[in-house]
């Protein structure tokens, strides 16, 4: 069971690989919202200091949001995922796989750039090191939750606006949690029990976001 | 044992459901008007005025059982779409799309009530509390589940589909629930608990519960007749369908 979970993420990394332009839209777009912000409001670093938080985290959830609808695309144009459907193997673990692979091609990236995007909003090295804990725990759960709503729309036509109407709502307690632990870090109370709960959700996710994720596959490959 | 179980399932088919919900359908309505009614008659001129709110705690009235509602309604949807996936009955997702409009309107109401309420009582229309906030995801599930079903052109992906979304979202109901208890933020705390006796008096709990029992009838009501548009339309190639709109037909003109 474990040798097709391998293979999956291994087939999906070795396509992420040969058509890179994929690899860095999400990176590419997190950076610039994530730049927009000082040239809209201004660059007072006070201000600055006190919307780093929210401002890195809303971009990450739209950047995640952004790449969701070619998690499974590629595979039903071209009929893979029926064969992954048909296939003995358990297709939630067939799903965690992909959405392994994915997060490793999109999400990781994010985790990576954002002490960097956080030094231009001059969060101490502290703060960075929240911030970057919590987009780690918190990223994986926004591709597990966003596994869900590209399963139900895959193949519609207005899918990609509808994807965001679905999972934005879903995604708001690893907002509230991932902005959260970063704020009470700046504001010398603490990131732990931010933290805490950023890991409970991922948990809950990596158990039920795989099942919901393949049962809504079966219903729109069928 | 099996005459039972074919008791229960009688009335999942279309064609035995939607006569008996035409029979139901002017009661429940009339309930409706008639509880909303007094309701509104008890909550204006006999509920005594609150020492602390003065006249402008009346909303609670509708504001409170509408919150009720729209936290239930979603449940019951919930509920439909399990039986819908389970027992793969078609008229379990007729029922939960045929909610959804009505879940969502009150949701609407209690946000839109509450800012009235909040405006007087709080000094503010609005504040990001965690009821508040929830309250407005469920909002937006509501939206998300009929923006999705009436996206999908096949119904019974739709259907499908529709019920995994309302499943998935279902982890909210909890969280509105106890987000006053659990949070200690501005939104006070339930005043009509099971465990202790009521902080309200009893004319005030009174009339609350009526009200409440108003939306249900209302809520009952407009699903049923959502429902039997819904069922029509989905079954118009079916031989009794056709027939009862050609009798119809004939009554009307003959």
């Amino acid at each position: 069971m474990f040798t097709v979970f391998a293979w999956v993420v291994k087939r999906d990394l070795m396509l992420a690989m040969r058509s890179r332009s994929d690899l860095f839209t999400a990176l590419f777009f997190f950076v610039i919202v994530v730049s927009l912000f000082p040239l809209a409001i201004g660059p007072e670093l006070e201000t600055l200091r006190q919307i780093a938080p929210g401002v890195v985290w809303v971009a990450a959830l739209l950047a995640s949001m952004l790449v969701l609808e070619r998690l499974f695309a590629a595979d039903h144009a071209d009929g893979s995922l029926e064969q992954m459907l048909l296939s003995p193997q358990p297709v939630s673990l067939l799903v965690l796989g992909k959405v392994l692979a994915h997060w490793l091609v999109t999400g990781v990236p994010l985790v990576v750039v954002a002490p960097l995007l956080g030094l231009q909003y001059d969060l101490d090295s502290e703060a960075l090191g929240v911030l970057l804990l919590s987009l780690l725990l918190g990223t994986p759960s926004l591709s597990l939750i966003g596994a869900i709503g590209a399963g139900l729309t895959l193949g519609l036509r207005n899918g990609g606006v509808l994807v965001s109407l679905l999972v934005l709502p879903l995604y708001v307690p690893v907002l509230i949690f991932g902005a959260g632990a970063v704020e009470a870090s700046v504001s010398g109370l603490g990131a732990q029990s931010h933290l805490y709960l950023l890991g409970a959700i991922l948990v809950m996710a990596l158990l039920l976001a795989p099942l919901g994720a393949a049962a809504a596959l079966r219903v729109s490959a069928e | 044992m099996s005459s039972r179980l074919i008791n229960w399932f009688r009335f999942s088919s279309p064609a035995t459901f939607y006569p008996l919900v035409g029979r139901l359908l002017p009661w429940v309505a009339a309930s409706a008007v008639l509880l909303i009614g007094i309701g509104l008659y008890l909550s204006f001129f006999v509920a005594p005025t609150d020492y602390k709110q003065g006249e402008g705690y009346r909303i609670i009235f509708v504001h409170v059982p509408a919150a009720w509602m729209s936290m239930f309604i979603y449940l019951v949807m919930a509920f439909w779409s399990a039986m819908g996936l389970v027992f793969n009955t078609r008229l379990s997702a007729m029922m939960t799309q045929a909610l959804a409009p009505t879940g969502a309107m009150f949701t609407f109401v209690a946000l839109w009530t509450g800012a009235f309420w909040g405006k007087p009582m709080w000094g503010t229309w609005w504040v990001w509390d965690a009821r508040l906030t929830s309250e407005l995801i469920l909002l937006f599930l509501y939206i998300g589940y009929i923006a999705l079903t009436s996206a999908i052109e096949d119904t019974r992906r739709a259907d499908r589909a529709g019920a995994i979304l309302v499943l998935v979202g279902v982890v909210n109901i909890p969280i509105i629930y106890f987000s006053v208890e659990w949070w200690n933020t501005l939104h006070q705390g339930s005043t009509i608990n099971f465990r202790k006796e009521s902080s309200m008096t009893s004319t005030m709990l009174w009339t609350m519960l009526i009200m409440a029992l108003g939306f249900w009838a209302y809520t009952i009501a407009a699903a049923f007749s959502r429902v039997r548009s819904i069922i029509l339309e989905r079954e118009r190639n079916t031989s009794w369908a056709q027939e009862l709109v050609a009798g119809e037909e004939v009554d009307k003109h003959g």
